[in-house]
């Protein structure tokens, strides 16, 4: 069984239609590109996976692990193990970046029947997480995304997901605003993390990410549907022959 | 049909049986304060809503109610253990009590002191050495300044005294506890406090209001602060009165040359709040912070007013209040900055933050300004909100459930005003009594 699947799913952004039946597999230990031109519906099929109230499904199914996910309120999505890394994560004061992600923890694991983890135990699980993308201790102590540089917030998403070890993570132009060594870091960090069990989805405007993260597969989204797919070459054709090229080749094949 | 009753007759003649029975054998000048408080009240009664200081506030409930001054409360007691709730625990400085206005030694404790610090009841101050008192008390709290002001001038009944002399340092903070417990003839209590602080002397005071019982009553306060140059005053204010209660308080300051005061105000019981908060700088490079914090639910009613007075050149006023809004309750901040003709330099910022938790939550904000001065700077902002959906999606959408995201950003907007309480004692206190107010979660466990 695929741990994810999304039959003809439409959804619209006020009154406005934005997915128009877009079908996707996705299975445990694959890393899927899915990459289109601005207001292709990139963002909005993140946000609709995750549940984001604004984003409103208004046709199709989308299949987390055989469930119902649509169904799902955004926090038990999150605690069946899907996460999402925000394109523009919200900044919080007032919120300690430790404390949050310790309360969020605690709230997944409470719901999947875990014990709960201590602040000790907590430290030591952070900790390892901090090495690997370079984070140091003063960061875990401000508050959550307050004042942080673009960079700095989406490194943040990473070492959320780091912690919180989803099983079907959708970064959502994690990429976008992140200099070359950010990038790197980033992109390093989500590497450590693919394993059999887990699944994620890469939404990327540009190919350049898809140079450290490589991809099992790359899926062309147009007008809120999938309207090609193919392996790694396909994100260098797109690089190559930008988005118009698909467009054409697109329009000639309807 | 007979006229309304006239608000102002039952305070003329319980001051006239007062006078006879307690007020006769007191010094001349205090006789004087008291009947000039009178006087005033004589003349102006109770504020209305056409005052412009009273626009928000109506005062009707409590001018209608009949009260009984707590002074007239004989045999008035409370168990050590009705009272330990309301004290501060892991508390290491001196605790004064109160109960209903009336200093109760035997609950209070007093610790060590510097050499010629004074603490303790303001009305025994009064009988044995009133000359330490005489020609400051009510000269910084104008009965101009207020109907209520004029009130506890005419019937103000016991309270602290604090006297730091010059160059004294206070290490812990003083705690004066005010406590109201229910009568069935509702009572007013006519609370005064003043604190004298001597050139470079420090010390920090704070006031808890608490009622151990839900019912009517009123508390009057009126606390002066006069700080003398270079001296340091840190002041708090807790008040939790009963949700059926009336408190209207006055913390008026007086500050010398160079010298650094900070307030915060935290408010969170009574049905009809009224906190004035006021501030005159006599010397130049003072400093001053005001912080507060009000949280109200059900059909509560807090006005927040502050007065800052740069009369003199080169002082800075820092300022932050933050109100927290709950069911039809209704939060008021309404500041007033005056900048004097010869205050240059003077650097003052008024920023007032509210947030809305529900939809018939009602926040007026009136921040204001009058300079008088050119070379000056100054700000001020206010905001009325509610909690930023994008935040709680985005907390919801790494685990944790609505109420818990609603409860975290409701903790997270106050935390800059509780962040600011100095004393651990009343922090811890502080945040528990938020945390009652939120929606009990696990996540907000964890933050705390």
């Amino acid at each position: 069984m695929a741990l994810l699947e999304i039959r003809d799913l439409r959804a619209k952004v006020g009154e406005k239609e934005i997915l128009k039946g877009v079908n996707l597999t996705v299975n445990a230990g694959e890393v899927h590109a899915i990459m289109g031109p601005n207001g292709s519906g990139k963002s909005t099929l993140a946000n609709v996976i995750a549940g984001r109230p604004t984003y409103e499904p208004t046709g199709g199914q989308v299949l987390y692990d055989g469930k119902d996910l649509l169904a799902m309120k955004p926090e038990n999505r999150a605690r069946e193990g899907v996460f999402l890394a925000f394109q523009y994560p919200v900044e919080i004061p007032g919120v300690g970046n430790a404390y949050f992600l310790k309360s969020a923890l605690n709230a997944i694991r409470r719901y999947r029947s875990e014990p709960e983890l201590d602040a000790m135990d907590f430290m030591d699980l952070v900790n390892d997480r901090m090495k690997l993308l370079g984070f140091d201790e003063a960061f875990l102590s401000r508050s959550l995304n307050d004042g942080f540089s673009g960079g700095e917030k989406k490194r943040n998403e990473i070492f959320q997901m780091a912690v919180l070890e989803p099983r079907l993570a959708v970064l959502d132009e994690t990429d976008s605003g992140l200099d070359i060594d950010a990038l790197k870091v980033v992109a390093n960090g989500v590497n450590s993390m693919r394993n059999q069990d887990r699944a994620i989805i890469v939404v990327t405007h540009y190919q350049r990410i898809l140079n450290y993260i490589v991809p099992d597969r790359v899926h062309v989204l147009l007008d809120g549907r999938i309207v090609k797919s193919g392996g790694e070459e396909l994100a260098h054709e797109l690089e190559k022959h930008g988005y118009a090229g698909i467009e054409g080749e697109v329009s000639a094949a309807r | 049909m007979s006229e309304p009753a006239d608000p102002r007759a039952p305070y003329l003649s319980d001051f006239e049986s007062l006078s006879k029975e307690f007020y006769e054998s007191e010094p001349d000048w205090l006789r004087t304060v008291r009947a000039a408080g009178l006087a005033r009240f004589r003349d102006v009664g109770f504020p209305t809503l056409k005052d412009e200081m009273w626009r928000y506030t109506n005062v009707a409930p409590i001018a209608k109610q009949r009260f009984v001054p707590s002074l007239r409360l004989r045999g008035d007691g409370v168990s050590e253990d009705r009272v330990r709730p309301a004290r501060l625990s892991q508390f290491e400085g001196s605790e004064l009590l109160f109960l209903n206005g009336r200093y109760m030694p035997r609950l209070s404790k007093l610790k060590d002191l510097p050499p010629g610090v004074r603490v303790g009841s303001l009305s025994k101050m009064l009988a044995w050495q009133p000359n330490a008192v005489e020609g400051k008390l009510g000269r910084f709290a104008r009965i101009e300044g207020s109907p209520f002001t004029a009130l506890n001038a005419a019937f103000l009944q016991d309270g602290a005294f604090v006297e730091v002399p010059k160059g004294a340092f206070v290490e812990h903070p003083i705690h004066l506890l005010f406590l109201a417990t229910f009568h069935p003839q509702p009572t007013a209590s006519f609370l005064r406090n003043l604190i004298v602080v001597g050139e470079e002397g420090r010390v920090t005071v704070t006031e808890s209001y608490v009622g151990l019982d839900e019912g009517v009553y009123l508390t009057n306060s009126v606390t002066e602060a006069l700080v003398a140059d270079r001296g340091r005053l840190d002041h708090y204010k807790l008040q939790r009165e009963s949700e059926h209660a009336f408190h209207v308080g006055t913390l008026q300051i007086h500050q010398g040359r160079d010298s650094v005061v900070s307030d915060n105000s935290l408010s969170f019981g009574g049905a009809i709040v009224r906190n004035d908060v006021n501030t005159w700088f006599d010397g130049e490079g003072g400093e001053l912070s005001l912080y507060g914090l009000y949280s109200t639910h059900g059909t509560q009613h807090v006005d927040n007013h502050t007065r800052i007075d740069h009369a003199r050149p080169a002082c800075t006023s820092r300022e932050l209040y933050k109100g927290i809004l709950d069911g039809r309750s209704r939060g008021i901040f309404y500041g007033n900055i005056i900048v004097h003709k010869d205050a240059q330099k003077t650097n003052a910022m008024q920023t007032n933050k509210n947030l809305l938790l529900s939809k018939d939550a009602l926040a007026d904000s009136i921040p204001g300004l009058q300079i008088l001065a050119n070379d000056v700077k100054c700000k001020h902002g206010s905001s009325i909100g509610q909690l930023d959906e994008a935040a709680i999606f985005y907390l919801r959408s790494r685990g944790l459930d609505a109420e818990a995201a609603r409860a975290l950003l409701t903790y997270a907007f106050a935390r800059e005003v509780v962040d600011q309480v100095k004393v651990a004692a009343m922090h811890a206190v502080l945040s528990i009594q938020l945390a009652s107010r939120l929606p009990q979660t696990d996540a907000v466990r964890e933050v705390l």
